[in-house]
């Protein structure tokens, strides 16, 4: 029991050695020559628009029956005008940041683990190191800097969708006035809300995507590995997303509010 | 970059001896190799010549392709010392070992060819992404060198669309398209019909003795091995015939058999057939 205990903590330490040491290769990629240009605005449209789909659904449906709950919960203190002002504070604040980043770990840390992890597995990244290529500077760095970038744009929009769902219930079914709703919703959000809410998905898209990269750089054991590789950077990604957000949030309410 | 540990003479500088007939360009100083408890290589040592060919055979699992890997630094040595055109690459960096891939081409076991490139942009990969080259100057290589294995009607075609002799060919041309001066081949003809690997045998053949590049070449398949042995590429006016090689240049064509992460065997093909050594003559059968 003790030894498989050591050999598990062995093998997670070297799994946390490796991360760091790609996050660190990333970064060194992102900053200097030679840049893979093509590369990176490929991801930068596979990242974005790509998911934009699944982040205007989510953002619309997630604001939607926000405001068909709250409804309820604030009839009972007869506050239902006031539907806007929690919907804008949960959506810029918490929801969209954190429903973004969870699609985009399934939608873009899946993918990411699975095409790297078939590169690997088909020789492919021997390739193009064989080629000259450094594998972190052409498959990782362009991801990292998409996911980086692109996590708040999408998030921005998941926000303000939301937000329009929300007006949609509030104004049709919970017969609350247009006009109130939107004041509601600009008296709901202290001056840091939107700093918040467009701080923490830079820390979030770039832990879905390292994570993607580094499980995918890391597959082993063939289609099976790659398979494996993608559950694995679902999994590890969403998780880290919720504690990731947990610890932003907690070091940004102590530096702005 | 490291002057201590470059191969220098007396009179010859490295450049000079590298430059010169015989050079050696792979050299291998009992390379030992485990991973874990299992042992992969234990003290191999062979010499590559410029020009020349080496054609490692084994079992699977004897260490074959990790000799490439080891020559392309995608793999280190445990102990041992390996020089690549003058240069210790045992020791060297993924950075320092840009500078010495540079002057080598590799073909992949079933080709590793990328996927969402067309062929044409395979093969000119590594011109336009690492060396730079205009468009309209990589474009004039690419159907060169397509020209060259005859795949020039297939410059459009996606890697799905390619069966695996052309797929292997495709890789032979992405190794060649920057011109290096060894290539190395793993398992070039595995899984392919005979045709189509003789087809292959003769793009190694033609590289070697048309285009001058030493080759490395790992196969456990003997009739394409003793193919490359002993056969020649001649250019006749325009058209390259390939014929049966004489003694001398069969002799620059050598085999090396590896068996419990030792060689036992390094020599010619007319030797190779001709040794007693039970385990060869039990694979050679």
């Amino acid at each position: 029991m003790l030894t498989w205990l050591v050999e598990w903590l062995k093998a997670a330490l070297l799994e946390v050695q490796e991360y760091v040491r790609l996050c660190q290769a990333a970064f060194v990629a992102s900053a200097t020559r030679p840049f893979y240009y093509r590369d990176i605005v490929q991801q930068f449209e596979q990242i974005g628009l790509g998911s934009l789909t699944v982040v205007l659904l989510t953002g619309f449906f997630t604001g939607a029956v926000l405001a068909l709950q709250s409804g309820i919960t604030l009839d009972q203190f007869g506050a239902r005008p006031f539907v806007g002002r929690l919907i804008s504070a949960s959506m810029i604040k918490e929801l969209g940041p954190v429903l973004t980043a969870l699609m985009l770990a399934g939608r873009v840390g899946s993918g990411i683990a699975a095409e790297l992890g078939s590169m690997v597995v088909a020789d492919q990244v021997n390739a193009l190191r064989a080629l000259g290529t450094d594998p972190v500077r052409k498959l990782v760095a362009p991801r990292v800097l998409a996911g980086t970038f692109m996590c708040p744009v999408l998030t921005v929009i998941s926000d303000v969708v939301g937000i329009l769902g929300g007006w949609i219930i509030a104004v049709f079914q919970l017969r609350v006035a247009s006009s109130v709703y939107w004041t509601s919703v600009l008296e709901g959000l202290y001056p840091q809300d939107p700093w918040m809410g467009l701080i923490k998905p830079f820390f979030l898209g770039f832990v879905i995507v390292s994570i993607g990269c580094h499980v995918g750089l890391r597959t082993r054991g063939g289609t099976q590995g790659v398979g494996r590789s993608t559950t694995n950077a679902v999994v590890a990604a969403s998780v880290a997303v919720l504690v990731v957000d947990f610890f932003v949030t907690r070091l940004l309410i102590t530096l702005m509010y | 970059m490291q002057t201590s540990d470059t191969i220098t003479g007396p009179e010859l500088t490295r450049q000079e001896i590298l430059d010169g007939p015989n050079a050696p360009v792979v050299v291998f100083d009992e390379v030992c190799l485990a991973f874990d408890e299992k042992v992969i290589l234990s003290g191999v040592s062979f010499t590559l010549l410029k020009g020349h060919t080496k054609i490692f055979l084994g079992a699977s699992g004897a260490g074959k392709s990790t000799i490439l890997k080891l020559i392309l630094g995608l793999l280190k040595p445990d102990q041992g010392v390996i020089w690549v055109n003058g240069e210790r690459v045992d020791q060297m960096n993924e950075r320092e070992m840009m500078d010495v891939r540079a002057d080598l081409g590799m073909v992949f076991q079933e080709g590793a060819l990328f996927d969402s490139l067309t062929v044409a942009e395979n093969v000119g990969y590594k011109l336009s992404e690492e060396l730079r080259w205009p468009d309209e100057k990589v474009d004039a290589r690419v159907r060169e060198v397509l020209g060259f294995i005859g795949l020039s009607d297939f410059i459009d075609r996606m890697p799905s669309e390619l069966s695996g002799g052309q797929r292997r060919r495709v890789a032979i041309a992405r190794a060649m398209a920057a011109k290096p001066r060894i290539l190395l081949y793993d398992e070039p003809t595995t899984g392919l019909d005979p045709i189509t690997a003789t087809t292959v045998d003769e793009e190694i053949v033609k590289l070697r003795d048309i285009e001058g590049v030493s080759s490395i070449v790992v196969t456990h398949q003997l009739r394409d091995a003793f193919f490359v042995a002993c056969h020649r590429a001649n250019r006749d006016g325009g058209r390259v015939q390939i014929e049966s090689a004489d003694q001398q240049k069969s002799e620059e064509a050598e085999f090396i058999m590896l068996k419990d992460g030792g060689i036992i065997f390094e020599g010619p093909a007319g030797e190779l057939k001709r040794s007693t050594d039970p385990y060869l003559k039990t694979f050679l059968s």
